[in-house]
Formats: C-alpha cells, sequence, structure tokens
C-alpha cells in the first residue's frame, strides 16, 4: 500500500507525458497535403532513370539494327540476352555463368572476412593506443594510395598465381578502409558514454567491449561497405590479369576471341552484383544499427 | 553510514597550447572543503562557468584535483567507481541498448546472471514509473522518460552517492517539478547521498537539507544554507504550497540576493 501511494506522483507524470506524446502525433497528420491543384507535380526522379536508360537501350539497338558499327563490336541488345542464356545454361570456357560469379564471389568474401578479422583489431589498436598508432599509420598511409594491380606481381612472385595470392591483394585493397573506419568509430566515441561506464564500474577492458566497441560499430560497417566496392574493383581487374575461372577471366577470354557479346554481359553481370552487395550491405546497417541514424 | 569529503581541494587545468600563461594560472576552484552523508541531498548552486560541473567530476573521479584530497570515509578516492553514480546532463544511456539493458548495464559489468539482472533492471523501472518502458528504445523516450532511465541506471550500481549534474536541466517546468519529487523519494530511498548540481534556486530549496554556492573565479564555495523542505515534500505536501510560504520566500530571497551579488563571468 505505500508503494503506491508512493509511486502515484509518477504515474501522474507518465500520463502527463502520454498526453504530451499524443499531441505531438497529430502534428504530421494535421499538416495539409501539399502540391495544391496551381502548381505540377515534378516528375519522379525514378521516372527519369528509367527513361534515360530505355532511351540508351533504344539508341543500341537502332544502331546495332541499321549495323552503324559493325555486330562483331557491338552486338545487339537481343544478342546480349541471348548471350546471357547461354552463359547461364552451357557456360563459357569451362564454367557457367554462375560458376564464375561463385568464384568471384568466394574469393571477395575470403579477402573480406580476412580483412575484418586484421583490420577491426588493428583499428582498435590505432584509435585507442598512441604506440598502435605510431606503428600502424605509416603501413596504412603507404597502402592506402597504391593501385592494388601495381603489387599484384609482387604478390604473385611471393605467393604463386593460386587463389591465394588473389585473396591476399584483394584484403590488401580492403584493409586501409577497415582498419581508418574502425579507429575513426573509435575515436568518435562519446566521452559521457566511456565516463558514465566507468562511473558504474566498469574496467578498461569493459569499457572497450561494452562502449568503445559498440559505438564504432556503425563507422565499421560503412568501412566494410566501402571496403567492398574497393574489393570488388580489384577482383575484377586482378582476375584479367591472372586466373582460370571467375567473371573477370570469363570477360578476358571472351575478348581474346572477339566475343563481344559475353564480353558486355559479363560487364552487366559485375555492375549488377556490385549493385546488389551495396544493397546488402546497407540492408545489414539498418537492421544491425538502427540506433546510428538517432544519436 | 559514509562520508564523501573535499579537503582543501583546489583544481587548475592544465594549460593549453596557444593561450597566455597569465590565463592558464587561474584557478577554477579553489579551497574546497564539503561533507557529504549518505540519506543526505545537498545542493550546489551556482552561475554558469563557476565551476560546477569541474567540482562533480572531481568526486566522479574522472579528474583528479591539483591539490588536496577527495575521500569516501577517509579513503583518497583512485579514479570513478560504482560507488559514485553519476546521472549527466545530456543522460548519457546507450543507443545500442534498450531501456532494460541500459539499467542492468552496471549488473553486467558485475557479472550478474542475466535472468537476475533483468529482474532487477524491471524492478528499477518500475521504481521510476517506467515498467512497462523496459523493452523501448532509448530514441523512442522523452527528455524525462530518459532521465529517468539515467538515474535507475545509476542506482543499479548501488552506489554510495548520487553525482547529478542538472538532469533536470533540459525539462520543460511541469515535468521538472514532478521529477524532482520522483528524484526526492527514489534518493530517500536508495539511502545513497546525492550532490545536486543545479541553476534553480527553487529546485535546490525544495531538495537539498543544504544549498552550497558556488562563487566564480576562483570556485569557492561561499555559503551555505540550511532548508528542511525536502521531508515536507517527502511528506506529501504540494511543493506549490512549500513555495508559497514565508519561510521558503525568505530563504529564496535570500538566495537569490547572495547570488546575484557575486561577481559574473563577463565582469571577471
Ligand atoms: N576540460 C577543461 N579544460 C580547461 N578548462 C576547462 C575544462 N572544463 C572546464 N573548464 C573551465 O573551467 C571553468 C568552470 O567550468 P565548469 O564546466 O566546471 O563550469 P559550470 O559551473 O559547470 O558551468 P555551467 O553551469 O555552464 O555548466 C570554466 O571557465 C571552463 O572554461
Ligand atoms: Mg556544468
Amino acid at each position: 500500500m505505500t508503494l503506491l501511494t508512493e509511486l502515484r506522483p509518477v504515474s501522474r507524470l507518465a500520463e502527463a507525458e502520454a498526453a504530451e506524446r499524443s499531441s505531438d502525433n497529430e502534428t504530421p497528420g494535421a499538416k495539409p497535403a501539399t502540391g495544391a491543384a496551381g502548381t505540377p507535380k515534378p516528375i519522379p526522379i525514378v521516372v527519369i532513370s528509367t527513361l534515360t536508360v530505355a532511351v540508351i537501350l533504344g539508341l543500341w539497338s537502332l544502331a546495332s539494327a541499321h549495323e552503324l558499327v559493325s555486330p562483331v563490336f557491338l552486338p545487339s541488345p537481343h544478342q546480349v540476352v541471348i548471350a546471357t542464356y547461354n552463359l547461364i545454361v552451357t557456360g563459357f570456357v569451362d564454367a557457367t555463368l554462375f560458376e564464375h560469379v561463385g568464384a568471384s564471389l568466394y574469393r571477395i568474401f575470403g579477402a573480406l572476412i580476412a580483412s575484418i578479422l586484421i583490420g577491426i583489431p588493428a583499428g582498435l589498436a590505432v584509435g585507442t593506443s598512441r604506440i598502435g598508432r605510431g606503428i600502424l599509420d605509416p603501413v596504412v598511409e603507404f597502402l592506402r594510395p597504391l593501385p592494388p594491380l601495381a603489387y599484384l606481381p609482387l604478390i604473385i612472385i611471393w605467393i604463386g598465381i593460386g587463389e591465394t595470392s588473389k585473396i591476399t591483394v584483394i584484403a590488401l585493397a580492403m584493409l586501409p578502409s577497415i582498419i581508418l573506419s574502425t579507429s575513426a568509430g573509435v575515436r568518435s566515441v562519446s566521452r559521457d558514454h566511456v565516463n558514465a561506464a566507468r562511473s558504474l564500474g566498469a574496467t578498461p577492458r569493459q569499457v572497450l567491449v561494452q562502449v568503445v566497441l559498440p559505438s564504432a560499430v556503425p563507422s565499421i560497417l560503412t568501412g566494410v561497405r566501402i571496403a567492398l566496392g574497393a574489393g570488388w574493383t580489384t577482383l575484377v581487374a586482378a582476375e584479367l590479369v591472372a586466373a582460370t575461372s571467375g567473371i573477370g577471366f570469363m570477360i578476358q577470354s571472351a575478348a581474346q576471341f572477339l566475343v563481344t557479346d559475353v564480353v558486355i554481359a559479363g560487364i552487366v553481370v559485375i555492375a549488377l552484383i556490385a549493385i546488389l552487395l551495396e544493397y546488402v550491405a546497407r540492408l545489414i546497417e539498418r537492421r544491425l544499427v538502427p540506433w546510428a541514424s538517432h544519436r | 553510514m559514509s562520508v564523501l569529503s573535499f579537503r582543501d581541494v583546489s583544481l587548475r587545468y592544465p594549460p593549453r597550447a596557444g593561450l597566455r600563461a597569465a590565463n592558464d594560472d587561474r584557478f577554477v576552484l579553489n579551497g574546497i572543503n564539503l561533507q557529504v552523508a549518505s540519506h543526505e541531498l545537498i545542493a550546489i548552486i551556482g552561475r554558469s562557468g563557476s565551476g560546477k560541473t569541474s567540482l562533480l567530476n572531481l568526486a566522479a573521479g574522472f579528474i583528479a584535483p591539483t591539490s588536496g584530497t577527495i575521500a569516501v570515509d577517509d579513503v583518497p578516492i583512485q579514479g570513478p567507481g560504482a560507488d559514485r553514480a553519476v546521472v549527466f546532463q545530456d543522460d548519457a544511456l546507450y543507443p545500442w541498448l534498450n531501456a532494460r539493458d541500459n539499467v542492468a548495464f552496471p549488473l553486467k559489468l558485475n557479472g550478474v546472471s542475466r535472468a537476475a539482472r533483468h529482474e532487477r533492471a524491471q524492478q528499477l523501472l518500475e521504481l521510476v514509473g517506467l515498467g512497462d518502458a523496459g523493452e523501448r528504445h532509448i530514441w523512442e523516450l522523452s527528455g524525462g522518460m530518459r532521465q529517468r532511465v539515467g538515474i535507475a541506471r545509476a542506482l543499479a550500481a548501488e552506489p554510495r552517492f548520487l553525482l547529478l549534474d542538472e538532469p533536470l536541466g533540459a525539462l520543460d517546468a511541469l515535468t521538472r517539478s514532478r521529477m524532482q519529487e520522483l528524484l526526492l523519494r527514489v534518493q530517500h530511498r536508495s539511502g545513497a547521498g546525492a550532490v545536486l548540481i543545479t541553476h534553480s534556486i527553487d529546485e535546490a530549496l525544495i531538495l537539498a537539507s543544504r544549498v552550497l554556492v558556488l562563487s566564480p573565479h576562483p570556485g569557492r564555495l561561499t555559503a551555505e544554507i540550511e532548508a528542511g523542505f525536502s521531508a515536507e515534500v517527502l511528506a506529501g505536501t504540494p511543493t506549490e504550497k512549500i513555495k508559497a510560504s514565508p519561510s521558503f520566500k525568505r530563504l529564496h530571497d535570500a538566495l537569490t540576493s547572495l547570488i546575484h551579488s557575486l561577481p559574473n563571468e563577463a565582469a571577471a
């Protein structure tokens, strides 16, 4: 009974807040819809973009139908679709499209896992310790501006031409952005958040694991997204130089035999996969750190 | 019973490169002597820049004094610790945890089992009137609700002292006066001592058994006023009635003229 009387002011408070909230909620609904009869509705960007694609495809069809360019150099869109179908069903240079894509994805995700396992601890070291920063800064700064293909030959000399060398090159291309985003995330941790944990009894290790690391997750995920982009670019280039499977290798082989429709199909597939990866990464980001946009 | 004490504490922030030495030489706090017993709530009031937050950060152990000692039961403090839990002005709740897990955070640090800490967190949420908000995200809570979660989180650490840095400063007047009552009841019940920093003379007089005035440049505790109104609040007297009483008005006027007689920041 005493508990009830003691809590009464609290429930009054809750009521006041509930009222406050419901009146808040009415505001957006009460706002009159914009775009009255007088002003013309602007064309949605999606429509403009779709039109652009349609026009490009149309020009392409026209050019190939009238053979403005030799079909060897510019096959028709129709031909490319057929080539894609054949790629899926019978394949090209000893493997179907999915096998090529599978080989490429295996490399990119192998490299991603390796670079995350190395990059996050390294980024934590850079972000939290002066010594870690002193050691790793020059390495990262050296690696970051280098085009990965510049060191690919060296890696091949060292490791050979197998899967390991390709995964290594891709991982090296991914590493800087993961290290830098992790350390930036670590450094952006709120001082109040750290102090709160310390005043609630956290050890330095607990502060790192329970406060610093979670704070850095949004930044790390952004880094992973950038790394995926860099990795994908590097992957295709690496496969052009040294591979016996993969989507880049497929394009390279097709180009050597002037099978232009396969080349174009391969390019479209590369673009689609890149878009898909980016989309999935964003989806994961939104699921994993919904709070990042509410900080 | 525990006592938090400041003995001849002074504080000067380390000089910053680029500033003239003459500016850096000033003490932010000087000659601070202070004793706070558990069960007691004291308020510190002072102008902006007088060093209130610095004083609280010293008590929390976030910074070390330039000279003097800060001790709990005569044992000098060695940095932050769960015996002195802080409630921050900007709540400092963790957005990646929901309300309940925020409250359970100190228990998790202590290795309390999941089930046990959920149960305790739920009790504390009920204590601050948020029994059904445990699953809510932090960003879905209003400012007043967040401060209550922050208070519950601090209580979960079972501190001997609560350090409150203007916890109600960002709230509207109505919510604020209700939160004052809540804060007082919760603190009273927990048995923890409390240091409340505030800009509001009303708030200081209503909640604290003693009100200390911090005068700036350098920060010194220049006045101490006994205020006995918190017992009335706890007994259920409406705060409006207390504020209308002659004895309250007299103390209020005395404090107001005292604070206005202090040099302000611009003049110093
Ligand atoms: N980390 C710091 N480094 C250097 N000087 C500081 C630091 N923190 C505070 N100060 C200075 O110390 C003085 C007191 O600051 P403090 O934040 O303690 O004041 P306050 O009374 O809490 O003010 P407010 O009411 O505005 O919060 C100010 O002049 C401020 O500029
Ligand atoms: Mg302050």
